[in-house]
């Protein structure tokens, strides 16, 4: 191993000052700024707009709708996510293409483009409501757009490949034979799902749900298109006040709420990722 | 085979099978939509036409949004190309601390919040008085694009024999020719989809690039969820066939130059 030299010593570390400095001057200093504006006042350092946000009961219920959402897209992107990433590692030729293509596919298709289809979708006499009748579930069409569950179905549907790519990427690596051996040493399958499989795959679902979270709860267009103003989030409440209600001071306030639950999402689940790796 | 096995492969191919169509839905449904005639969405279309794409020509604000995007998305990937390899190079090659930290903040703007990215940079465009919203945008989508290159020119150099490099100086190459002919081959596909997967996050941004539009200046995605909101009718699903379109070629274009598995690389 070579000793790590200071940078000043290593002549290719200026190769990464152009990137470094740009986004430190147009990315990192403003989030910083955004930062410091939001808890000074008046008089110096101020925790006002937060008690004021957070004496309002309108604000928590936009908390709370923000991460009902969020929880609800995640266990639905975990519940189909979780089986089809085995299946993605385990499947024939054909079948892991087809899998494949339809995973990074969407990927490359911008969100509004989605969002607008699953309007479609979601209608009185859209997909869903068709084959819920023609399937005897509904006595009668019914409109999904615009109500909670048509927002997490529509939203489950864009974030299903983060949760299906970071599980796969680690359940391939799981070698088929521990499961053998287990069933050789006379282990149930149950019993080796949860000693075997289930703690092998840990650390793919703590980064797949991590994505799926920190993007729902982020989430902008989608809400957008598929609820509407009935109901806020933390990032539409945040969008419309800088947009709509010129309203900066609740927009800052809002807006580092929301930078606050995806940092501390992605270093806690890095956390947990790495803790869950060691002890593998 | 027990029970439980036998439930737990049935659910395994049931949730393989639900993922491939649920997937699929919404890009099936926007380009049937854009090839029926009726304005109201019906499925299957009673008609076929392909009225929706001649009104495309006449939207107003479409085919300029569609210049702006392609122009900022254009300009964007190139810088980023060029700061993302230099930056991967370094990061890679050079022995100077603090290097997972530097990749780390490199590939943050694509896990936190868009709005929240805009927000920030648009306050910060303010204060040094750039009220332009075209080199707005150019400077904003750097931000977006960067991420891509980085994470993938480096995990490719990461996998690169810096050896062969070496081998071809021995053999009579010089520096500069060496680099050429060893090492830019060996990035090309590497270069390619970062640059390609950078152009289209650019083409689809919405979060950042709303606090960077005008009445003259709008990208593409915002003049389309403009229109949904005023007048939601199919015109939007023919243009939005074209970006499906872009989408698979994308997806060839990947494919051959890295195979679709590593693409699935997370």
């Amino acid at each position: 191993m070579t000793k790590a030299l200071s940078p000043w010593r290593d002549p290719v570390a200026l190769l990464a000052a152009p990137a470094v400095l740009y986004l430190l001057a147009l990315y990192a200093l403003p989030l910083v700024w955004l930062l410091a504006k939001s808890f000074s006042g008046p008089a110096g350092l101020t925790l006002a707009p937060y008690a004021e946000f957070f004496a309002d009961p309108f604000n928590w219920r936009v908390v709370a709708n923000t991460l009902s959402i969020a929880l609800w897209v995640t266990l639905v992107c975990l519940l189909i996510g979780y089986p089809a990433s085995f299946a993605l590692a385990r499947a024939g030729a054909a079948l892991q293409i087809a899998m494949l293509v339809a995973i990074i596919l969407p990927l490359s298709v911008g969100v509004v483009v989605k969002a607008f289809a699953w309007q479609i979708v979601l209608r009185r006499d859209g997909v869903v409501s068709q084959l819920l009748v023609g399937l005897g579930i509904w006595d009668e069409p019914q409109r999904l757009l615009f109500t909670e569950t048509g927002l997490v179905l529509g939203a489950a549907n864009i974030f299903l490949p983060f949760m299906i790519l970071p599980i796969y990427s680690v359940v391939k690596l799981i070698d088929p034979r521990l499961d053998e051996a287990g069933a050789t040493l006379g282990a149930t399958p149950i019993y080796r799902f949860l000693r075997v499989t289930l703690p092998l795959s840990l650390p793919g679902v703590v980064s797949g749900v991590a994505f799926v979270f920190s993007m729902s709860v982020s989430m902008y267009v989608i809400p957008s298109l598929l609820i509407g103003d009935r109901f806020q989030t933390l990032s539409t409440l945040t969008g419309r006040s800088f947009l709509f209600m010129r309203n900066e001071q609740l927009g800052s306030t809002t807006a580092v709420i929301l930078l606050a639950l995806a940092v501390s999402i992605v270093v806690g689940s890095g956390r947990l990722a790495r803790r869950l790796g060691g002890s593998a | 085979m027990s029970v439980a096995e036998r439930l737990a492969r049935l659910s395994m191919w049931a949730a393989a099978l639900f993922t491939v169509v649920f997937l699929m839905t919404p890009l099936l449904i926007t380009v049937a939509v854009s090839l029926g005639s009726s304005s109201v969405f019906t499925l299957p279309p009673t008609d076929w036409s392909l009225r929706w794409y001649q009104r495309l020509a006449i939207t107003r604000g479409l085919l300029p949004s569609l210049l702006t995007s392609l122009q900022v998305a254009a300009f964007s990937t190139a810088v980023a190309l060029a700061l993302g390899t230099l930056c991967a190079i370094a990061l890679v090659r050079g022995r100077f601390p603090g290097r997972d930290a530097i990749a780390t903040f490199l590939v943050s703007p694509l896990m936190l919040p868009g709005l929240v990215i805009g927000i920030a940079m648009l306050q910060g465009f303010k204060t040094i008085g750039l009220r332009e919203a075209f080199a707005s945008l150019l400077l904003a989508h750097v931000v977006i694009t960067l991420p891509y290159v980085v994470r993938t020119v480096f995990a490719a150099l990461s996998l690169f024999d810096f050896s062969l490099v070496d081998a071809a100086r021995t053999l009579g190459c010089s520096y500069p020719t060496a680099l050429m002919r060893v090492l830019v081959p060996a990035l090309g596909p590497a270069f390619l989809t970062s640059g390609m997967f950078a152009f289209l996050a650019s083409m689809d941004n919405y979060p950042i690039s709303i606090f960077f539009t005008d009445a003259w200046t709008k990208t593409l995605p915002i003049q389309m969820l403009q229109y949904v909101e005023e007048n939601p009718d199919p015109t939007i699903a023919a243009i939005s066939t074209g970006l499906v379109l872009l989408a698979i070629l994308a997806l060839i274009v990947g494919d051959r130059l890295v195979g679709l598995r590593r693409m699935a690389d997370f």
